[in-house]
């Protein structure tokens, strides 16, 4: 009897649950299916879920018309590259405040984490005008610079968080064993950091690569990542639903995978530690 | 705990992060102050001139700035309300045991990882534009007459557009949180004759306030500065119904090339992000055991 | 060779001084237990020599050199701390290793090296297995085994067994000591666990609070306290202390008697009480008597006692290992040698 009640309360806790999910993820899916119709498809009303003619010709042609490829390998370069830069200016950085904190290593702490609040437009215009007068708009060097900078925050405050479950005596050991510096950290602390220098930087990807302020008004066509890339749609001319959500399809997937991932690690990278 | 040697090193290893964020954060920001007090504009170079705040005056007397303000406020207001509310009321429900949740919960997730300009093209073309949109076709399915959703409530459509991102996140914190609950003290509560209710007003709720705090501060700070989302469906429009700070100043400085205008203006933004930043830092710091 | 010096060494973090001017010379190849309770400074005192922590002033000599500014890679010392700090993510061998790397020697060295280590310690099996797959003793031996290869000039020893349970905790003790037989180093070993400092120690350092109370050889702590901290300290089950009239008698504000210096007797004796718990072990018996105006005391009698709750019983110390402290817990002069505790 109560198991059968707790089976019937588990369907549709399960139904309501499953409901919503779908719900949620729908404009995904949605845009998912789209990329595969034909233009006329995925105008056509009343519109079908499933049963059209499946086609891959969006795809090609979204690279053909528009290199693709290009707005990719820019968000490759650019989320990577700037999270890599931030890692090797982190490192040493957290290492220094997990495991020498001294008086002024919290207000340290907090000064960074101030620096990721402040509003974008507040130093948009400068930088606009940095980046013109040194021909760094619309360079992937110039995003890479950016994102480098707004993200280093963030970076170095997971990678202290992780640095802090490891125990200090391990790195005194070596300090004993005649490590340097250096030996310390490659082969003692990063190695037993892995876990999370991997999540760091996963997380650190994702926000770059869907980093949408910097990357919309620095880069215009060279160096335009997929976040760029993909508002070019909104003109009038660009309105082809199938072509954009094949490309809208290309730009998420990866990230959407690494995000699956790292659901963990985001809370508390996003939440500085206070939520674990 | 250290000594001469490791404090010296612990210097030299922190001062390249303290310096760039440094350069990055003071040079553009007095920039900016700088230029906050000038005429200046792009399109008319070599006659800047010291106005001092008549700047401010303009952009504070200006009615866009009211408008964009309110905007803002029932921007950020508008999601933080709703992403709270359905945050706690996904995260009980993703709590609960049912089949598939794994599967669910990556669902409920997903939309946290779509780029902004993505979600934001997807949500205006394909489901609420009036004659090709999803929505237009259920409404017409239904027979009724399809909603123009950016045309007829352009900050709601914003405001749902948005929440929907930023649910993700909402549920993902709470329902951490949510985990991190004891359960006997759920079930203590519960041989005390607590009903369901009960439990989640006196225990389950007290639990979670850090966790919403948390995500009230940290998403206001990314509220108050969207700005994909209000480009790509609506630039702002129709008139300034769509406009927050953000967007006003982008468009004051990069489209009217307004420089001294704009930098005012961001200055501005900067004084609002900063009230809400530091209780924000409060927050953070206090659980910040060093 | 293993000499340690410290000469009027202070340290204090910010305002709170956690080691007053201390003054403490090591003789090479000794074995020295600092022992104190929690707090006291016994592990400071360690990192302090260790090169962990650097001295607020004071000079620290070992090996007839200048220590006091070395970094801790250049001291010469080896240390196996209480959580063992072996590296998770390398094998017994490199973890083994790992000092000789970071002295550079060429890989052949290294291998010898290691492999006698391993065989000293009966590592040879796991030489190829990491610190998660080792039982808790074996992390120990790995600990010592790093220590080791770099033939240092004195051992430091965090608390390096309390994280072992009872059983091992006794094997590992015996370890040490025959390591310490068969290499005659320095070492410098730092307990809270007063059983490990005079069953290991040729010296035991005593500290509280940052202050050394005594510095001698077990037998010395036991039998010739010099305040009454170090007799409670040192002992199990520790002193009885009878302060008040019974003390005055003997001319002290307070008499100290060990349990094991207490006689026993159902008959009669100097203090008459009522027995409140009798532990019988077999080997001993331990009987916690509530005292007429005295108080509880706990005797010790060897072999079987047969008492019960409630039983009467009478205690009698002997004489000539009565402990006398003055009113600022110092040792006053023992009643039977009559002469003067230094």
């Amino acid at each position: 009897m109560a198991r059968a009640a707790t089976n019937r309360r588990k369907l549709g806790l399960t139904l309501l649950a499953w409901s919503i999910g779908i719900v949620i993820f729908f404009p995904i899916l949605w845009t998912a299916l789209t990329s595969f119709k034909t233009e006329a498809e995925a105008v056509a009303s009343p519109p079908s879920f499933l049963a059209f003619h499946w086609t891959l010709e969006n795809y090609t042609e979204v690279q053909q018309r528009s290199d693709y490829f290009l707005h990719f390998m820019n968000s490759v370069i650019v989320s990577l590259g700037s999270t890599l830069a931030g890692l090797l200016v982190a490192v040493p950085a957290a290492w220094s405040m997990a495991f020498v904190p001294g008086r002024r290593t919290r207000d340290v702490l907090m000064w960074m984490l101030s620096t990721k609040m402040l509003p974008p437009v507040g130093v948009l215009i400068p930088i606009y005008l940095l980046f013109r007068d040194t021909g760094l708009l619309d360079t992937r060097v110039g995003l890479v610079i950016v994102l480098t900078l707004i993200n280093l925050p963030i970076i170095v405050w997971m990678l202290f968080t992780y640095f802090r479950e490891i125990p200090g005596e391990i790195l005194e050991a070596a300090r004993m064993d005649g490590a340097g510096l250096k030996a310390e950290i490659l082969y003692v602390l990063l190695p037993m950091a892995v876990p999370g220098i991997a999540s760091t930087l996963l997380l650190n990807v994702i926000l770059a690569w869907n980093e949408a302020f910097w990357t919309l008004n620095l880069s215009a066509s060279q160096a335009a990542p997929l976040t760029a890339f993909i508002a070019s749609y909104s003109s009038p001319e660009g309105l082809f639903y199938a072509k954009l959500s094949a490309a809208s399809t290309m730009a998420v997937a990866p990230i959407l995978v690494l995000g699956w991932f790292s659901q963990k690690q985001l809370v508390r990278g996003l939440t500085f530690g206070a939520v674990k | 705990m250290a000594t001469a040697h490791s404090r010296a090193a612990a210097r030299l290893t922190m001062s390249p992060a303290v310096l760039l964020l440094l350069c990055w954060m003071l040079i553009p920001l007095v920039m900016t102050l700088y230029f906050s007090f000038l005429r200046y504009n792009l399109l008319m170079p070599g006659t800047e001139e010291w106005i001092g705040v008549l700047n401010y005056q303009y952009f504070l007397t200006d009615p866009a700035f009211f408008a964009a303000l309110a905007n803002t406020l029932a921007l950020v207001g508008g999601v933080l309300v709703l992403t709270i509310a359905g945050g706690i009321g996904l995260a009980l429900l993703l709590d609960q045991p049912f089949w598939g949740q794994g599967i669910v919960r990556l669902l409920v997730i997903a939309p946290f990882f779509v780029m902004p300009t993505v979600s934001a093209l997807v949500w205006k073309n394909m489901l609420m534009n009036p004659v090709n949109g999803l929505f237009a076709a259920i409404a017409k399915g239904l027979g009724l007459q399809p909603f123009d959703f950016l045309a007829e409530a352009p900050l709601s459509s914003i405001i749902l557009i948005v929440t929907w991102q930023w649910l993700p996140f909402a549920t993902l914190i709470l329902l951490t949180a949510l985990q991190s609950l004891d359960r006997e003290r759920l079930e203590a509560a519960e041989m005390d004759g607590a009903g369901a209710l009960d439990r989640f007003i006196h225990i389950i709720l007290p639990h979670l306030a850090r966790a919403m705090t948390v995500v009230t501060l940290i998403q206001t700070i990314f509220l108050l500065s969207v700005f994909a989302e209000i480009l790509v469906t609506t630039n702002g429009g129709p008139g300034t119904a769509t406009t927050n700070i953000t967007y006003l100043v982008y468009a004051q400085s990069l489209l009217q090339f307004d420089v001294g205008g704009g930098s005012a203006g961001g200055i501005v933004a900067v004084v609002l992000a900063n009230i809400v930043a530091v209780f924000l830092m409060r927050m953070i710091g206090r659980n910040l055991d060093i | 060779m293993g000499e340690i010096v410290l000469k009027q060494i202070t340290k204090s973090f910010g305002d709170i001084s956690v080691i007053p001017p201390l003054d403490l010379t090591i003789a090479n190849g000794e074995f020295v237990v600092f022992v104190g309770p929690s707090g006291c400074g016994k592990s400071t005192l360690l990192r302090l020599i260790a090169g962990l922590e650097d001295v607020s002033s004071g000079t620290i000599r070992i090996d007839g050199k200048d220590a006091t500014a070395l970094p801790p890679a250049q001291r010469g010392l080896a240390m196996v701390f209480q959580s063992y700090a072996l590296y998770p993510h390398m094998t017994v061998r490199n973890n083994i290793a790992f000092p000789l790397k970071m002295a550079r020697l060429d890989k052949a060295a290294v291998d010898r090296k290691v492999e006698a280590a391993a065989a000293v310690l009966n590592l040879t099996g796991y030489l190829d297995r990491r610190p998660g797959q080792l039982s808790g003793g074996q992390r120990q031996r790995v600990a010592i085994g790093r220590a080791i290869v770099r033939e240092p000039t004195a051992f430091l020893f965090d608390e390096p067994l309390s994280n072992l349970d009872a059983a091992l905790r006794v094997n590992m003790r015996l370890e040490i000591s025959e390591l310490h037989a068969s290499l005659g180093t320095t070492m410098i070993y730092v307990t809270h666990d007063q059983v490990e400092a005079m069953t290991m120690a040729d010296k035991i350092v005593v500290l509280n609070a940052g202050r050394i109370e005594q510095v001698g050889s077990p037998i010395e702590l036991y039998s010739r306290p010099r305040n009454r901290f170090v007799a409670g300290f040192i002992g199990s089950p520790r002193m009885n202390f009878i302060e008040g009239e019974a003390a005055r008698g003997d001319g002290a504000d307070t008499i100290g008697i060990r349990p094991e210096h207490l006689v026993l007797s159902t008959d009669g004796g100097r203090w008459s009480g009522t027995v409140s718990v009798s532990e019988h072990l077999g080997s001993d018996t331990f009987v916690y008597v509530q005292v007429d105006g005295i108080g509880t005391l706990v005797a010790r009698a060897g072999g079987e006692f047969p008492v019960r709750h409630g039983d009467r019983v009478w205690l009698t110390p002997q004489a000539e290992k009565l402990h006398r402290f003055d009113a600022a817990g110092n040792a006053l002069s023992s009643l039977a040698s009559g002469k003067k505790v230094a």
